[in-house]
């Protein structure tokens, strides 16, 4: 049984095929790309995976459990997370209460527990507070800890961004173009920070990116989509190599 | 020592205010006005749950203290006074005493199962369309109100004098000042706990990104119903002892205008900012009373000072922060949240 499976996902908006027949196989472990132009369905992919949407066809099973119409929230707990395109942190919160609440899908308590203060709550509430100190530090935010998500710079907004999937305790881990509006420098330091990431955490990373410096620098397969459909798959050499490739992203050479 | 000092203040509050009526050194007026200062510290507290930590708009929360204020008034007519709709007592009138605060909290809980009714529209639509959906049932329950005769229909419903005057008769002790009181003060203690604990931090979450808080692990459905029923439930608790302090309701007083008042607190005081509610609700309270000797002009000269608040503090008085953020010198009175985690 493969660790994470998807098998013909396939999903119509409307009329329109964003994504036709996607298959994906993961052992565990690997450090895999998907690549493709703009409007390829890459993101859609991720939000059907995340159950943001609901495929029209197909099915996502991780660890064999089939995640069908499961909740983001349901499919969190599964031990997948993920980032987003856009920076969507919680701009009004503290970066320690942007990590924090990601706990909320295994609390230890239940509501009634927060009024009382019971035991159960004291003790579930004191692990969360260790826990998101300990994700802060290692990734070397404590300083900011009680400073509003929307007061920090972009690359370390980027940075919550990633401690705050790595709290979830994820074994499969979704970064949506994660070096977007990053300069040279903190481009260079996120392909070290993922590398480092997959070793500390020991996690499946399946990442998004336009940037080939990154893709071709990380992954060690690739996969291509153009308008919904994988054109190609592989290393990243043979994907250097792949004719369509070049011709989804260049277009075709005139005769 | 900081940790009860907030304690220590409000039962400081509590027995000088309970003691100075009890003496009567207060006059009847004042007395009454002190309450209503209770009533609407947890109309604004609890309206701001909704309105300020989870960013939806909801205009119609004097529905849900309506539907509190009816529960509560018919059962402790119901059972503690002989009468025309219900028929004589069912329990000895001194039961009172002991049974009111349960009557109180039953109020609270058919208002909190009325509240369903905006938070299951919630989980499909949000912004202005459920604000829409709010006033709805603001109109829904005080029309429907209106029409149930037995009740009294649209005049009102009375007898709950009786039932206060039956506590009096076995201690005459202010009831209405301290069971108010010691409701506003666990009023603003749930809701100071449940939005400082980590699953309370989920509702803030999904005022700042929806999407995001379900894909990070908030179960964005079951959090908007407990805030939305807990907010209800509160404003059902305010409606219980509203009619209990006046002794007569009737649907008219729970329209558009009560939701409005609220409305107005949560603004002035700061959306998302406990110690804001509390501090507008006083200061609200106070100014409508002691404009009244203008008349029909308070209605002209108090929306002018909100028109003016709007313009030159967009945020309300507090905003976002809460009164030890604004005046930092409390925080070594009162503490800052990372002693009390330190304590925890």
């Amino acid at each position: 049984m493969p660790f994470f499976e998807v098998r013909g996902l396939t999903h119509f908006f409307g009329g329109l095929k964003a994504v036709s027949d996607f298959n994906l196989i993961f052992d565990g472990g690997e450090l895999m790309g998907l690549i493709g132009p703009n409007g390829a369905g890459k993101t859609t992919v991720f939000n059907l995976v995340c159950g943001v949407y609901h495929a029209t066809h197909g099915e996502v099973r991780i660890e064999g459990r089939n995640l069908g119409r499961l909740y983001p929230h349901q499919v969190t707990a599964m031990g997948i997370a993920r980032t987003f395109q856009n920076i969507r942190l919680w701009p009004e919160m503290t970066v320690l209460d942007n990590i924090r609440v990601c706990h909320n899908y295994r609390l230890g308590y239940r509501f009634l527990d927060t009024i009382f203060q019971t035991s159960r709550y004291r003790t579930a509430e004191k692990a969360i507070w260790r826990r998101a100190r300990e994700v802060l530090e290692i990734m070397g935010l404590r300083d900011h800890a009680e400073e509003l998500a929307k007061n920090l710079p972009y690359g370390l907004q980027r940075k919550v961004e990633i401690a705050r999937a790595l709290i979830l305790r994820p074994k499969l881990l979704l970064l949506d173009e994660p070096s977007a509006g990053m300069n040279l420098g903190e481009k260079e330091a996120l392909i070290g920070l993922i590398r480092w990431i997959r070793k500390e955490f020991n996690v499946t990373i399946w990442l998004i990116e336009h940037e080939m410096r990154v893709v071709m620098n990380l992954c060690e397969r690739i996969q291509v989509l153009d308008f919904g459909q994988t054109i190609a798959q592989g290393t990243p050499e043979e994907i250097q190599g792949n004719p369509r490739v070049v011709e989804a992203y260049l277009g075709k050479e005139m005769d | 020592m900081s940790k009860y000092s907030l304690t220590l203040l409000a039962i400081l509050f509590f027995v000088l205010v309970v003691g100075l009526s009890w003496a009567a050194t207060l006059s009847s007026y004042i007395q009454l006005v002190l309450m209503f200062v209770g009533v609407n510290i947890m109309m604004s507290s609890s309206l701001n749950l909704v309105n300020g930590y989870m960013g939806e708009f909801s205009c119609g929360h004097a529905g849900f203290m309506a539907v509190g204020a009816y529960a509560a008034s018919l059962v402790s007519v119901w059972c503690f006074t002989a009468g025309s709709v219900f028929g004589p007592n069912l329990l000895p009138p001194a039961w009172a005493v002991v049974l009111f605060p349960f009557i109180l909290l039953f109020g609270g809980l058919i208002a909190a199962l009325a509240g369903l009714l905006v938070a299951i529209p919630s989980f499909r639509t949000r912004g202005d369309y459920l604000a829409i959906i709010t006033l709805a049932v603001n109109y829904i329950v005080k029309s429907g109100i209106e029409n149930i005769q037995p009740i009294g229909g649209a005049r009102g419903f009375m007898g709950m004098a009786r039932v206060v005057n039956g506590m009096k008769e076995v201690a005459d002790i202010p009831w209405m000042m301290i069971w108010t009181w010691i409701f506003v003060f666990l009023t603003v203690l749930l809701i100071k706990r449940f939005v400082s604990s980590t699953y309370g931090k989920g509702i803030i979450a999904i005022r700042e990104d929806e999407i995001a808080a379900e894909i990070m692990g908030v179960n964005t459905r079951g959090a908007k119903m407990v805030a939305f029923m807990l907010s209800s439930g509160l404003a059902g608790l305010a409606g219980g002892l509203f009619a209990h302090i006046l002794g007569y309701i009737n649907p008219g007083s729970f329209g558009i205008m009560k939701s409005t008042e609220a409305l107005v607190m949560v603004y002035l005081g700061g959306m998302g900012s406990l110690s804001g509610s509390v501090l507008s609700a006083v200061l609200f309270t106070l100014l409508l009373e002691i404009l009244r000797p203008l008349q029909l002009y308070k209605w002209v000269v108090v929306p002018l000072i909100l028109i003016l608040l709007m313009l030159f503090r967009t945020e309300g008085l507090l905003g976002h922060r809460e009164l030890t953020d604004v005046l930092p010198r409390l925080k070594r009175v009162f503490g800052s949240r990372e002693e009390v985690h330190a304590v925890l």
